[in-house]
């Protein structure tokens, strides 16, 4: 197989321009790392430690094997809004015993571990990770239940996380909660529907309503122990399955359960051997454009993503702002699609959609690397159909059941994003570039379409268009816009599953792959592939 | 001379171990065959698998087995063996023994039964040399004194002066002796040399002798036939001991010059023939720094450290024990022996020097010794050997020879280093800072050396010791990913959100000493973070990490390190000074492995010999709480606390495994350390 050139000019003043702005970014993504690593600061942290307790990021490392890779899903999740960054919740993919798992551990630190909207989402999402990679999932409790002012926006949603570890249950993936404090109240269904459940001696807390609320329901007098202790679960109710003395213990007992789940993949195992590209990704950072209206080429991108940077070009001379074909990550076959000039034309919207059900005939998982400013628009490809042709793409990729990864390189705008699976179309797993930007457009484009509907409107009615007050207006929606598309506010919404550096594209996108082939890996079938 | 000739045809070896390999390979090459008695412990023995046949004797016991004369005089008429090679240890030194088996036919491959006699007992032995004019040390017997009797026990003391040792009569390697420094302890040392010196040998006699400080140990072996000859072979320095048991041997001594090597030889040879010995036989002295000498006993059997005289004089000395025991005359050519360069063994225990030398037991997960020139190894173990608590902990011999003594020396101490030993806790670090001792290496050692100088976790403080140990974890590290089913040809321990390192933790073997190690690599195999113990190992740059051998560069030098590695054990070898071997803990420990506060645990498989204590006794810190007998050797387990005994949980006669609680003792409040 001919590998890619390597085209990438490393001396070129572009390749340093976009170094460097890439090195910003990720230096201020480093420092918001920093911040969710303090957790809920020193006084708080200074207090769990003194408890003899672990933070929620010590948990996880010593749950999962030692020296085995991790990947931590939304970090930043919450960023840009009112609730503290991260969500108060650490959710992963980890190895335990050789068995990959998703890994959710409240942070205690935060506000208690209260569960705010943002921690339910997390939460959500990566039980959905679980549910659709077929990944056991391993509940590391510790949690003062919801956060009470925002009960209305968590009452009613919260419900679907005790759906969904039962049905996950259902489905025959193993679910283990291991309880290190408080899951008291709704909470107690967290580890009260988990297939394993163990206990810390004189730390776990498990009970539907604590002391206060037992005297004023019945008028019983009781306390914590009887109601909800380790022990008591452990010798009474049999709710505990293991007791731990401490929480080294539990996460061994942790360890112990999922070492016995004899949990397997339904996948198929990689085809080869996990041969490295032939150019150091490290050049991953001078790739992207720091000004986004340049385009990059995607090749320099796969040369250093793909195995032995071997890149099998399906239609390339067709449809060339789609760069398509099939190529192999950490062994595993894929078939990829990338956005080249940005834009989707009639031809490139057609070659998608052929490419991604010949995917789909040959079971081949699909990863997507956007850089898209849209579908075209204009005169001559509205008349050659280009609604038609978007929807054959978008429809495509609606229908295509084989798992699909994104990963935002740069710009995704408008129903480019959707045709190129953007996060309404169900990625698996969906992963960004720290310069990444998202929106129905570009904020530019944005702000001057309202500034032409309010001139024309302003004409139509006859009255004087005030043109300092539509500089104001455009200059204050370029200016909203650009920040709801950076890449931080989309990984605050959990628009995705977390930003990552360029370099690590390869592996990230190994983790995901390893992860969907837990769960069997088929295409559409019942249509024959339409030629477009 | 032929007529008297009684051929040796398959020789019974009555022995084990180490010693028991080297007869046997002398035996091959003679042509001789042979037959080995053995205990229930040593059926997979190599010494038991080594030679033609095998003899069971019941039980493992030394009593019951390779101290049974009976059993073993059967077990040679079973299989036809027409002689008996004791070995050392044992029945090598007891009269009644080979009395029995000469008269059962066989030919004893030893000295004649009476001057066994004669020099078995130190007691009457000294006042023989003292008639023959043999220098001795002043000493007291304790045959017309009570030993019931604290007064007259300490009369007698009196009479030879501190400090003294208490000695058995019988017996040897430092078992039944104590070092008396005070009167006051006297009556215990009597005692306590009496119980093991009974246990060890079937004979509770102790005596008193002056004890020589500053003095070294300087021996002459002899060979004599049963033609009237007897020879000297040279001097062996044994100055080097711990607990009156030697560990380092060499030959010739570097405080004997021609002169004196004539004249210690011409007093061994009147002290062997003042009790007509016949075979090969050792006469010990002590030598002061004046050049004077005195007597201190005769072994009458092959000593353990028979190898240095072999490679300085090119002599077999099991071969002449074969010759002489047949009734051949000693060749001519060894009335004037060789004296070539230079030679000197170590004796590897599975001890820990750092723990009161705490006998070590266990199973020999790896066991390799390097093959150099001129380097000899006379090992009783390899790879899958139990080390059982029932016998002499001694693993192996290392031997080297060389032109002169520093080049003896220097290939000796590579030798010990690039030994791999897992399983077992070793005095090599020992052996190897004694070599490495000014002291030593001016050839200034006395029998005082290990006193002044414990040679004992130097290597802990060593300042590549934090480098060896992150040598193991990174070793440990890519053995892991090896190892790795799942998402293995990811790099080692990548994460997207770096927050936590890679954490090992490690327990020396020798001293207890717990370390952690930290670390991290980046996402290209870089190391981005180290440190050991929460200080940062700045600078290293790795340039190859693989489960058994790591390189790196520190300050622009590269080193580098090879791990061994067996279950949790490790040894790592490479700039430092010294071999580190470290058990590698569990991250994650089972609880039921952490004993309850307070709990004094068994060190080592033993037998309870004494409770001190009863249930509601205080103690102090330091106290002894119960007494161990493990390995012929008294070991007092003592409270490392002050606090109230709340519980013993054995008896007296118990056999305990190595880590049961033998008692707990609650801490007072505020000495909980």
């Amino acid at each position: 197989m001919p590998a890619l050139p390597d085209r990438l000019d490393i001396s070129s003043e572009a390749y340093r321009t976009n170094r460097a702005a890439q090195e910003v970014l990720l230096a201020a993504h480093e420092e918001l790392l920093a911040e969710v690593r303090a957790g809920g600061g020193e006084k708080y942290v200074a207090r769990h430690r003194q408890r003899g307790k672990l933070l929620a990021r010590e948990r996880v490392e010593a749950l999962v094997d030692p020296d085995s890779p991790l990947l931590e899903l939304s970090p930043l999740a919450a960023w840009g809004t009112s609730f503290p960054l991260g969500a108060s919740l650490v959710t992963a993919i980890g190895v335990i015993e050789n068995t990959e798992c998703v890994i959710i551990a409240n942070e205690p630190t935060v506000r208690g571990g209260a569960t705010n909207p943002y921690t339910m989402r997390k939460t959500l999402r990566a039980m959905e990770i679980a549910r659709h990679n077929r990944l056991p999932l391993v509940n590391l409790v510790e949690s003062g239940g919801a956060d009470l002012p925002t009960q209305s926006e968590i009452f009613i949603p919260g419900g679907q996380s005790f759906h969904d570890i039962t049905e996950l249950s259902g489905m025959g993936v193993p679910t283990v909660a291991v309880v290190f404090g408080n899951s008291t109240a709704g909470g107690a269904y967290v580890p009260g529907m988990s297939d394993y459940i163990v206990m810390i001696e004189g730390r776990s807390k498990v009970f539907l309503g604590g002391p206060p609320l037992v005297k004023m329901a019945t008028g019983e007098e009781s306390d914590d122990e009887s109601l909800g202790g380790a022990q008591m679960h452990a010798r009474v109710s049999g709710l505990a399955d293991y007791l731990a003395i401490d929480e080294l213990d539990a996460l061994r007992l942790g360890r112990q359960v999922v070492r016995r789940l004899n949990h397997r993949r339904l996948g198929p195992a990689p085809r080869g051997s996990a041969r490295p590209p032939l150019y150091d990704p490290d050049q991953l950072l001078g790739v992207a454009s720091a000004d986004q209206r340049i385009p990059f080429d995607p090749r320099d991108v796969l040369a250093r993503v793909v195995d032995a940077s071997e890149f099998d070009e399906f239609k390339p001379l067709y449809g060339p702002s789609l760069v398509t074909g099939f190529a192999e990550i950490h062994g595993y076959p894929v078939g990829i699609l990338a956005n080249h000039h940005g834009v989707l034309f009639n031809e490139e919207a057609e070659k998608g959609a052929q490419f991604i059900q010949l995917a789909n005939q040959s079971d081949t998982p699909l990863i997507f690397l956007q850089n898209t400013t849209g579908f075209m628009v204009g005169k001559d490809y509205e008349q050659r159909g280009i609604v038609k042709d978007g929807a054959k793409m978008i429809n495509a990729v609606t229908n295509s059941t084989v798992p699909h990864i994104t990963v935002h390189l740069a710009a995704s705008y408008g129903a480019g994003n959707y045709g190129m699976c953007g996060r309404a179309f169900g990625p698996r797993f969906l992963f960004a570039w720290p310069n990444a930007t998202t929106a129905v457009m570009g904020p530019q484009q944005l702000a001057g379409v309202l500034s032409i509907v309010a001139r024309e409107s302003a004409a139509s009615l006859g009255k004087p268009f005030d043109e300092a007050g539509d500089e104001a207006m455009r200059r204050a929606v370029e200016a909203q816009i650009d920040r709801e598309s950076e890449a931080l506010f989309m990984t605050g919404k959990l628009y995705d599953d977390g930003i990552i550096d360029p370099r690590d594209t390869r592996t990230v996108l190994a983790m995901a792959l390893s992860a969907v082939h837990h769960a069997p890996v088929s295409g559409q079938r019942g249509w024959g592939v339409f030629r477009m | 001379m032929t007529s008297h000739l009684q051929p040796i045809a398959r020789v019974l070896i009555a022995n084990r171990g180490e010693i028991a390999l080297r007869i046997i390979r002398t035996a091959r090459a003679l042509g001789v065959t042979t037959v080995i008695v053995h205990s229930d412990a040593d059926t997979h023995h190599p010494a038991t698998r080594a030679a033609d046949l095998a003899v069971r004797l019941e039980g493992n016991s030394p009593s019951e087995t390779y101290l049974r004369v009976d059993a073993i005089i059967e077990a040679a008429r079973r299989t036809g063996a027409d002689a008996i090679h004791p070995g050392y240890g044992f029945l090598s030194e007891r009269a009644d023994a080979a009395q029995a088996i000469i008269d059962a036919g066989l030919i004893w491959i030893g000295p004649p039964p009476s001057a066994i006699a004669a020099m078995g007992s130190k007691i009457a032995s000294k006042q023989r040399m003292r008639a023959a004019g043999v220098p001795v040390l002043p000493d007291a017997v304790l045959d017309g004194v009570d030993l019931d009797d604290p007064q007259a026990v300490r009369g007698a003391a009196a009479t030879v002066g501190v400090p003294l040792l208490v000695k058995a009569s019988a017996g040897g390697g430092g078992r039944g002796m104590r070092r008396v420094q005070h009167l006051d302890e006297v009556v215990d040392a009597v005692s306590g040399a009496r119980r093991e010196a009974s246990n060890a040998f079937g004979d509770g006699t102790v005596f008193l002798e002056r004890y020589v400080t500053q003095s070294r140990h300087v021996e002459i072996q002899i060979m004599a036939d049963r033609h009237g000859n007897v020879v000297s072979l040279h001097e062996r320095d044994c100055s080097v001991q711990r607990r009156h048991q030697k560990i380092i041997e060499e030959a010739p001594s570097p405080a004997v010059d021609d002169g004196l090597r004539r004249r210690m030889g011409e007093a061994a040879v009147a002290a062997a023939k003042a009790v007509d010995y016949v075979g090969a036989g050792t006469v010990e002295f002590l030598l002061d720094g004046d050049g004077a000498f005195a007597f201190l006993e005769m072994n009458t059997r092959l000593q353990v450290e028979h190898p240095v005289t072999e490679a300085v004089t090119g002599v077999d000395l099991v071969a002449l024990q074969f010759a002489v025991a047949e009734g051949r005359t000693l060749p001519p050519e060894l009335h004037t022996p060789a004296l070539n360069g230079h030679a000197i063994e170590a004796r590897l225990y599975a001890e820990d020097p750092a723990n009161g030398y705490r006998p070590s037991t266990g199973t020999l997960v790896t066991c390799q010794f390097p093959d150099l020139p001129g380097l000899r190894v006379d090992a009783g173990v390899q790879t899958g050997t139990v080390v059982s608590s029932f016998y002499d902990p001694m693993l192996a011999k290392v031997i080297a020879h060389g032109p002169d003594r520093l080049s003896a020396i220097r290939l000796l101490r590579r030798a010990l280093a690039d030994t791999v030993v897992l399983g077992v806790t070793t005095n090599r670090a020992q052996l190897l800072q004694v070599l490495d001792h000014p002291t030593f290496l001016k050839g200034e050692a006395t029998t005082a050396f290990l006193e002044h100088y414990d040679c004992v976790g130097d290597h802990q403080h060593d300042d590549d010791m934090p480098w060896a140990l992150a040598a193991v974890a990174l070793a440990d590290q890519a053995d892991t990913r090896r190892g790795a089913t799942t998402l293995a040809g990811l790099p080692s321990g990548w994460r997207n959100h770096a927050s936590e390192p890679q954490q090992r933790r490690y327990r020396l073997l020798d001293g207890d000493l717990e370390h952690v190690v930290q670390y991290r690599l980046d996402r290209s195999g870089r190391l981005v973070h180290l440190g050991v113990d929460g200080v940062a190992l700045a600078g290293a740059e790795l340039l190859d990490v693989q489960p058994h051998h790591v390189r790196g560069r520190v300050d622009g030098i590269t080193m580098s390190w090879t791990v061994s590695r067996a279950g949790d054990l490790r040894q790592v070898h490479g700039s430092g000074r010294y071999p580190v071997v470290v058990r590698a803990l569990p991250r994650l420990p089972e609880p039921s492995s952490i004993a309850a506060a307070g709990s004094l645990a068994a060190p080592m498989p033993g037998l309870v010999v004494r409770i001190v204590v009863t249930p509601g006794d205080r103690v102090v810190a330091g106290q002894t709480v119960v007494v161990l007998e493990a390995m012929k050797m008294e070991h007092d387990i003592h409270s490392p606390h002050g606090g109230t005994v709340t519980e013993v949980l054995v008896t007296a006669g118990t056999q305990v495994d190595s880590g049961q609680v033998l008692a707990v003792v609650e801490p007072d409040a505020g000495d909980a350390s």
